[in-house]
């Protein structure tokens, strides 16, 4: 399928792939496995200046919107997605900068981000904070020109190897979602530690840790947005990269797809190659059909959203629902077309049947994508 | 400091066409890339440049749709791209090639280094880098693996041999040709692809370089290619399998029943 990308999309897709293909691929078995950061990726992304893509041109990236970041993501995804992350999650700790930060925050962030010598994280979720956002027991309180920060954040992406955070903290607790408040809080500051580095189930070669802060003062100035505004920066940042998410399962799926169709090309049974069996050949034309149909609602959802439309929660729900859900599938059905092949670590579908799992899980669970949904579409004919 | 890099465009594929009639390559309507060699040449030639802040230029020559090729080297480092064009250079072989591209370098002029691949992946030869410093009458040293230092004037490299390597200097300009070792050569960027995209390959004739026609193409190549062909092997094999042991006593038994060996002790 054409999609009409620009000229200059065309050209984000090419180097993206080239990297995906001739430096992710030869390590994403060693990375996922000995749990290995990819420094030496980011650095290639960084030549390629691909970690600006989705950063303004002012601040030293491309200009470009939450598609160009999705056309990476996807890209690298094919590859790996756990090595996607360290871009990808990069973007998620950007995007409050992006949408909320000053000009003067802007210009002491973003060039470094953009140029990808810097990376970023955002830290929203706790142990008793997670889809319920309004649990957050991490505290921030304002002592003269300085906010002094203690508690932790849990299942941080990033978390540790990024120099920049982003973080969610609650200002006042009497005023409920409106209590909260965001931050930008540097690697370094004292007071701010790394907790456990979790052992995952998938995307292993992306690092998550805990944040921990113990009276980390940080300056007034990296307050982002407004006292009170933490919850509206939160979901107006997640509502905008949830097409990230839905692009790494989209490259997820796409590059399962790709394995077991080349595998049943090659496989013969009974005398003949699997792909000529009509069994085969109805389950790569289901994994293709859901798959096109993901990339046409991920796609059109980035545009509707970098087109400057005003609301999008719904929209970008649904493509993170319907992607992540097809990546699911299609990884479990790349593994079954190959068989006992497929369940073996040389293969790579069975790390990508483990990387699939998480996009159903993170940055809102789907069953909380679908409450947001039914929500908006209950509000929409209220609204009539 | 001003590099000069050649480059050659070759089939993408390893089915290659031949003119029966020139017993030459046919290079239309085959995908054609970069000879792969001369992808190590271009980094080498964009490290220089970035490090010495000079101009690095591409120079190829070829049918028009070779400057398509050039382009894309602009985003991997060259800032310019030269395409010498003519039936003229039509059927040339690496001497009258050595003589094209050094009316070419001639013409761009004001340089220090010329880098060339050290062979074609088609061809071969590894003759043209050699030959464009004779045509240019300047030094040059092939299977370069590393540069060790070089400064206005002055260039000191390892060459690359068999057992190991030898250290040369050379007053410049002068030629290298590179080996893979050298580099590895980088991944295009965004920047360089928008870059790529603005460039306008500049494309020279026969006349424009003022080079002499007798010297260029066919009639100034004085190889004749007689015959081309894929050498044929049709030597049998047989895997022989087993533990060590056996494959050990089989092969023994065979060269044995093919009287290739002698037995000097009974089996046990």
């Amino acid at each position: 399928m054409d999609y009409f990308l620009t000229e200059e999309q065309q050209m984000i897709k090419e180097i993206a792939a080239r990297i995906a293909q001739e430096k992710i691929k030869p390590v994403a078995l060693k990375y996922d496995e000995e749990g290995i950061f990819p420094r030496d990726i980011v650095k290639i992304l960084a030549d390629s200046d691909l970690c600006g893509v989705y950063i303004e041109e002012e601040y030293g990236g491309f200009g470009g919107g939450i598609f160009e970041m999705a056309l990476v993501v996807e890209e690298l995804s094919k590859a790996c997605g756990g090595i996607a992350l360290a871009f990808a999650g990069t973007g998620l700790g950007t995007y409050p900068i992006i949408l909320f930060g000053t000009d003067q925050q802007k210009q002491k962030y973003l060039p470094d981000i953009a140029a990808g010598t810097k990376l970023a994280a955002f830290g929203l979720t706790e142990a008793n904070a997670g889809s319920d956002a309004a649990g957050i027991q991490t505290t921030a309180v304002l002592d003269g020109d300085e906010y002094v920060l203690n508690g932790t954040k849990q299942w941080i992406t990033n978390g540790g190897e990024a120099d920049v955070y982003t973080v969610i903290a609650c200002t006042d607790r009497s005023k409920g979602a409106r209590g909260f408040s965001a931050f930008i809080v540097e690697k370094g500051t004292p007071g701010f530690s790394f907790g456990k580095k979790e052992n995952k189930m998938g995307i292993r070669a992306s690092v998550t840790s805990e944040l921990v802060f113990e009276d980390c003062r940080i300056p007034k100035e990296n307050l982002l947005y407004r006292e009170g505004m933490g919850f509206i920066v939160a979901m107006k940042t997640l509502d905008r990269t949830r097409p990230g998410v839905a692009s790494q399962a989209l490259g997820i799926a796409q590059g399962a797809l790709d394995e077991a169709l080349k595998y049943s090309q090659e496989r013969e049974q009974f005398g003949k190659t699997i792909s000529s069996f009509q069994a085969v050949q109805h389950m790569l034309a289901d994994m293709a059909i859901q798959i096109e149909a993901a990339r046409a609602l991920v796609y059109q959802t980035c545009r509707y959203i970098d087109g400057g439309a005003k609301s999008f929660s719904k929209e970008s729900a649904m493509s993170k629902v319907f992607a992540s859900d097809t990546a699911m599938k299609v990884t479990i059905d790349a593994v079954q077309v190959m068989g006992g092949y497929g369940y073996m670590k040389e293969y790579p579908v069975e790390k990508m049947m483990r990387d699939a799992k998480i996009t159903q899980i993170y940055e809102g669970t789907n069953q909380i994508q679908r409450n947001v949904i039914a929500l908006e579409m209950i509000k929409e004919l209220k609204g009539k | 400091m001003n590099v000069i890099v050649c480059v050659k465009q070759v089939p993408g594929t390893n089915e290659v066409k031949m003119n029966k009639e020139t017993n030459t390559i046919i290079r239309e309507g085959v995908e054609a890339i970069i000879n792969p060699f001369d992808t190590y040449a271009i980094e080498e030639g964009a490290r220089i440049k970035e490090e010495t802040s000079g101009k690095a230029t591409v120079l190829s020559m070829g049918i028009p749709s070779v400057a398509e090729l050039l382009k894309e080297t602009i985003s991997v480092g060259m800032d310019e791209a030269v395409l010498l064009s003519d039936r003229a250079f039509a059927g040339s072989d690496s001497l009258a090639t050595s003589y094209a591209l050094s009316m070419g370098i001639k013409k761009i002029g004001d340089y220090d280094l010329i880098i060339c691949g050290k062979q074609a992946m088609d061809g071969d030869t590894a003759q043209v880098g050699p030959g464009l410093a004779e045509k240019l009458g300047i030094p040059h040293t092939t299977y370069v693996r590393k540069i060790e230092e070089i400064r206005e004037g002055y260039i000191r490299c390892q060459r690359m041999t068999e057992d190991g390597y030898e250290v040369i200097e050379m007053p410049l300009p002068a030629v290298i040709t590179v080996v893979k070792e050298i580099n590895e050569p980088r991944l295009p960027s965004l920047k360089g692809k928008m870059k790529a995209k603005k460039t306008e390959v500049t494309v020279w004739t026969a006349d424009d370089i003022g080079a002499d026609k007798a010297l260029c193409g066919l009639s100034g190549s004085p190889t004749q290619v007689v015959k081309t062909f894929v050498p044929e092997h049709n030597v049998d094999s047989e895997m022989i399998e087993g533990t060590p042991e056996e494959q050990a006593r089989n092969l023994a038994r065979k060269l044995l029943s093919m009287q290739f060996a002698i037995q000097v002790q009974e089996e046990e």
